[in-house]
């Protein structure tokens, strides 16, 4: 025995001591697993709540009318439900703001990865940050009182709510998300291949056009896809600017609805749980989950599979 | 030659391009930000920060909305840490590299593409209506802390990664336990780390509007709450709805923006700190 020359009483509290540890080593893990199924659960628990609530939906409203219906009036005497109106106005603001987003942060890609010097970019990259940190109610606010304003003098007959207005701020809320996505595919290839392609004598320009970026392709394309994800999942900027508006119509210049601010709409007004329009919200946020998680797994998809391994 | 010149402008062209269309990104973030103090900045004084909510402008404030939002911030940022840490922890130093891995891990990646929105809803379903806590500090205290999860799981993870290898085999070497391990080696060397990602997630979440709107918090002028079951409303729902309101008292859109640079500054110091902390503290191996 090692512990002779100690008392009864304290080989006993080591003994204690030492079984407690071991159940300490057992119960960590296992406490620390159930966190981690927290966010399980979480999933879990957004798919539950939304295919339930969607089924009871579906047994008030013909699945047919929901997606091919272009009438939404969810609180009219008559009630009726089609998503189309929703899902037009959603498409259109992201692309709107895809036009924005696309070119100014793929540009500021390749200037910040092929052409910056270290400065300017220690000097770019954390304004970036700051754009990308401002909270989308403030985009929201800009888009409402000062880009709505000004685009009414070059489009005079321009509602107070449309749809350009926040499509193009959300275009630029979304440029940092794709400068530093794409910039971070363009600098993982390999200096070698750069410098290969300039000994060769290839202006910067074409190394970036015809050696960096199809190298980098799928990341930059991976991209692409998260920004309009982001996009179709953005609320705030297109709830305070782009109004209420259920008309199906293609005019930017009008009032239009995306999936996300019906639901804000709907939960901040009176929809009495248990109505049809109460659970018309699941429906509509179902749709929603369901087109930005497609749009992530196309995202993992392209970034995985086309990778090139240097 | 010729040719050669023309590839050489063109270059110098693109290069050009890139540089301007890069610098709009930057002038819009310098109009919106001179937009908003120019127009706040005459309604921000010590008054506004200390009086409750009014209907009439020239006397609102936003007291309570500055207590809601420390009150949130309250129950988001412990619940957020441990469930983010153990999470860490467990993917980090437990989980073998397998299905319930790589499960938990893509499962993870997709909750942060998840919109705000649809917490909200989760929120709405599951805090508010099954566990009946109405719009209530804690109903919108969990729903938020679900939705910066994510964040701080992946700044966790990559802290708890970068702690090398050799100071977890001294500690075993010295007779060091697994936990004992993780407790008094791992946990310390990643806690910058880990601090960094809390404050970025905590900037997330008192930002963040979409779920505590759709968790239906009244439009009425809110008392100042005094516990954590009280309705209350947040800097950003206040932004919000003066800015819906901004139609009717066309004052409420410059309260909107004072409380829009006082939300800003906020994150503003908050982020500092998130800075402050990654340079002085990470200690490189």
């Amino acid at each position: 025995m090692a512990n002779n020359n100690l008392g009864v009483k304290e080989q006993i509290q080591q003994n204690l001591q030492k079984r407690n540890k071991r159940l300490m080593e057992k119960a960590v893990p296992l406490l620390l697993f159930t966190a981690a199924f927290i966010s399980v659960l979480t999933t879990i628990g957004i798919v539950l709540t939304l295919v339930f609530d969607t089924f009871q939906f579906f047994r008030k409203v013909p699945f047919w009318e929901f997606f091919t219906s272009t009438d939404l009036s969810p609180l009219g005497k008559d009630p009726s439900f089609g998503i189309l109106p929703l899902i037009n106005g959603t498409i259109i603001s992201s692309l709107i703001a895809m036009c924005v987003a696309i070119p100014i942060g793929l540009t500021s890609a390749i200037y910040l990865s092929e052409y910056a010097t270290d400065r300017v970019r220690k000097l770019v990259k954390p304004m970036m940050e700051v754009l990308a940190g401002i909270p989308t109610i403030v985009y929201g606010f800009f888009a409402y009182s000062f880009v709505t304003p000004i685009l009414t003098y070059i489009i005079p007959d321009l509602g107070a709510k449309n749809v350009l207005s926040p499509g193009i701020v959300m275009g630029i809320m979304i440029i940092p998300l794709v400068a530093s996505l794409s910039e971070d595919a363009m600098s993982s290839v390999p200096n070698s291949m750069r410098e290969g392609a300039l000994a060769l004598g290839a202006t910067r320009f074409e190394v970036t056009l015809k050696v960096i970026i199809p190298a980098a392709i799928s990341g930059i394309i991976a991209s692409f896809v998260l920004a309009v994800s982001r996009a179709i999942g953005e609320t705030m900027i297109v709830t305070i600017a782009s109004g209420s508006s259920k008309n199906f119509t293609f005019d930017i210049t009008e009032s239009m609805q995306t999936m996300t601010a019906y639901i804000v709409e709907f939960t901040s007004g009176d929809a009495g749980s248990g109505t049809v329009g109460y659970y018309s919200l699941y429906a509509v946020g179902f749709t929603l989950f369901f087109f930005t998680l497609i749009m992530n797994l196309i995202a993992q998809y392209i970034s995985r599979k086309f990778r090139e391994a240097y | 030659m010729n040719r050669m010149k023309q590839r050489l402008l063109l270059n110098n062209l693109m290069k050009h391009s890139f540089l301007f269309l890069t610098l709009i990104a930057l002038a819009v973030l310098v109009i919106l930000i001179v937009q908003v103090f120019t127009q706040g900045i005459g309604w921000l004084d010590w008054n506004f920060l200390t009086s409750k909510l009014s209907l009439n402008p020239d006397r609102a404030g936003i007291l309570g909305v500055i207590v809601g939002t420390i009150l949130l911030m309250v129950v988001v940022g412990p619940v957020t840490m441990l469930l983010g840490i153990c999470t860490a922890i467990y993917l980090e130093e437990y989980a073998k590299k397998g299905r319930v891995h790589s499960f938990i891990q893509t499962n993870i990646s997709n909750l942060a593409g998840v919109p705000s929105v649809i917490f909200g809803l989760l929120g709405l379903t599951v805090f508010s209506r099954m566990f009946n806590l109405g719009s209530s500090i804690v109903a919108g205290g969990l729903t938020m802390s679900l939705l910066v999860l994510p964040i701080v799981v992946v700044a966790s993870q990559e802290a708890i990664r970068a702690v090398p290898q050799f100071l977890r085999e001294a500690s075993y070497g010295m007779g060091a336990t697994k936990w004992q391990t993780i407790r008094r080696i791992v946990l310390p060397a990643s806690l910058p780390g880990i601090l960094t990602g809390m404050i970025l997630s905590l900037s997330r979440a008192i930002g963040e509007t979409a779920p505590l709107v759709v968790l239906g918090i009244p439009v009425l002028i809110m008392p100042v709450p005094d516990s954590l079951m009280d309705d209350f409303t947040a800097l950003p729902i206040q932004i919000y709805y003066w800015t819906l309101d901004a139609v009717l008292t066309a004052e409420y859109a410059n309260l909107a923006a004072a409380t829009i640079i006082v939300l800003l500054i906020v994150l503003f110091i908050m982020n500092s700190a998130a800075i402050f902390i990654r340079n002085k503290f990470q200690k490189r191996y």
